[in-house]
């Protein structure tokens, strides 16, 4: 009961605010103090904090860095979603982060896979509700508006919690391939690439430099882009096809996970020749002893609920 | 003082006939494509089978715009499986499936009158009979629709379908091979587009085995 004491301190300051520079002075100062009361304002999704920030929603952003890193990429005819196979322990299978919506349209989440799945049913659902009325294909762009508006409401009412899962939605529709990123905030955006989740800030640099040519790359050319930028999440650990999920969809092409014979066979275009390569951590990657325990070990920052 | 009726039905009948025959690794399903109303036609070149999952295929007679409706319903509902058990439905399942969703409507029926063929999960033929609120049973063969008088009988007499009641208990599938099935199947549609009106203008035939679909189609009498 006494913290709430402490924000009427706050505005009484404010109220001895005098001329315009003391305003600024004091400005500054306020916003020092909301950062420590940061934890004040954080408890309910539906209150603001002094300097207009909803705590709750960039908490909710912080859930999908903490899951583990997907990818996407497109061309003018094709995506790839790929993302990065990690088990919770040696004895349990992989968490699915990739999913099918319809023939024409992939998802792939990073953060609470829970509330991954539940939106990937609810996306299922759509499209197959809209094929029934309009006996078409659900254009990639109303899907993801649906989707963001769906995250939106969770911001605005005080007894639901943002999604934690951040979907990296890719389809075709008739103007060509998209690929869409949905925040738990409710926004959305388009991308020529893009990655999330842990360790994605690596891919990110990869694709940065690459992305200008993806529009006009081949098929074959963008699922190798794709893995090469998985490959940079995984920070030094050998590149094995059991690492990673690799899926397409394109123009004549319906979504499809591509099976690990020919993940790997990618792979080997790359893995025998790593002087060619501009990260030349490969060779020491190659060298090393156990690299499974490696990524094991490593995995123990990635937060429970994304398993 | 008599119970007002109404001036108008909302059910139609659009005739056609459909036939299916279940073979020992196969199964025929076959449909004219006369599309009728009272006694006009209203097309020559329509299709009354439709595929539901790669070992199910649907045929119905009736009133066009109810198996319409009922074909989209099954095919959404196939999605749905698809996504949840990441495989295709097997015919049984699907014939269950569509008892139920015929049963839904019981107080305001489909009218359709249906046969699903397919494969079951041993790879043999399996056609399930319907009626319009769902009551199905699996046979060996069964036609449906305006032809099915003339044509029901006479499979009878060529596929002696054992009685359930013969011991031991004998399959329904037909001993015949498929080009014979087929041949069978071309036979009596000639005979029923003769008598039946709504029968006629083209046959179509799909055949479904464990490596595909294949379609062929067959002119028949246009009067």
């Amino acid at each position: 009961i006494r913290a709430h004491i402490r924000p009427f301190k706050e505005k009484t300051k404010a109220s001895k605010r005098k001329s315009f520079s003391v305003q600024t002075l004091l400005r500054n100062k306020d916003e020092e103090e909301a950062k420590m009361f940061r934890n004040q304002y954080d408890t309910d999704v539906t209150t603001w904090s002094p300097t207009g920030r909803l705590f709750q929603v960039e908490y909710a952003m912080e859930a999908v860095k903490q899951g583990s890193a997907a990818i996407g990429l497109r061309s003018r005819s094709h995506v790839v979603l790929a993302s990065v196979n990690k088990a919770q322990s040696e004895l349990s299978s992989h968490q699915w982060k990739i999913f099918k919506v319809d023939d024409h349209i992939g998802v792939a989440i990073a953060g609470l896979t829970a509330d991954g799945r539940v939106l990937s049913r609810y996306m299922r659902s759509e499209s197959i509700n809209h094929s029934f009325t309009y006996e078409s294909p659900l254009p990639v762009g109303r899907l993801v508006v649906r989707l963001a508006d769906k995250a939106q409401v969770c911001t605005q009412r005080s007894w639901k919690r943002p999604y934690g899962v951040g979907l990296l939605v890719g389809g075709l529709d008739e103007s060509g391939a998209h690929l869409y990123y949905n925040c738990p905030s409710g926004n959305y955006f388009e991308y020529q690439a893009f990655a999330i989740g842990s360790r994605s800030q690596a891919a990110k640099t990869y694709l940065e430099r690459r992305f200008e040519s993806f529009n006009e790359s081949s098929r074959e050319d963008l699922i190798k882009d794709a893995i090469l930028a998985i490959r940079e999440t995984l920070q030094g650990e050998t590149l094995k096809s059991s690492l990673c999920t690799v899926s397409v969809l394109g123009v004549d092409e319906p979504f499809h996970f591509l099976d690990q014979e020919s993940i790997q066979k990618v792979i080997d275009t790359f893995e025998k020749v790593p002087e060619e390569e501009e990260d030349g951590g490969e060779a020491e990657a190659e060298a090393a002893a156990a690299p499974a325990e490696q990524g094991g070990a490593g995995d123990q920052d990635v937060a429970p609920m994304e398993m | 003082m008599t119970k007002q009726h109404a001036n108008w039905s909302p059910y139609d009948n659009n005739g056609g006939t459909c036939v299916a025959i279940a073979g020992s690794d196969y199964c025929v399903i076959a449909a004219d494509t006369r599309m009728s109303t009272g006694y006009s036609i209203l097309t020559r070149d329509y299709s009354k089978i439709h595929k539901l999952a790669d070992k199910a295929v649907l045929s119905s007679s009736g009133f066009q715009a109810d198996v319409k409706a009922l074909q989209k319903v099954l095919t959404s509902r196939h999605l749905v499986y698809q996504h949840q058990h990441n495989k295709q439905m097997s015919c049984p399942a699907m014939a269950q499936l569509l008892s139920n969703t015929l049963y839904f409507k019981r107080f305001f029926p489909y009218y359709a009158f249906n046969v699903l063929g397919g494969l079951d999960e041993n790879g043999k033929g399996c056609v399930f009979t319907y009626d319009a609120v769902g009551s199905y049973e699996k046979v060996g063969y069964s036609a449906q629709g305006s032809g099915s008088t003339l044509i029901m009988p006479f499979l009878d007499n060529q596929l002696k379908s054992p009685s359930p009641l013969l011991l031991p208990a004998q399959d329904a599938i037909t001993p015949l091979s498929e080009p014979e099935a087929v041949d069978l199947v071309k036979t009596v549609f000639a005979s029923a587009t003769e008598r039946d009106i709504y029968t006629g203008d083209k046959l179509e035939i799909m055949i479904l085995k464990a490596d595909g679909i294949k379609t062929e189609v067959m002119d028949l009498r246009k009067d």
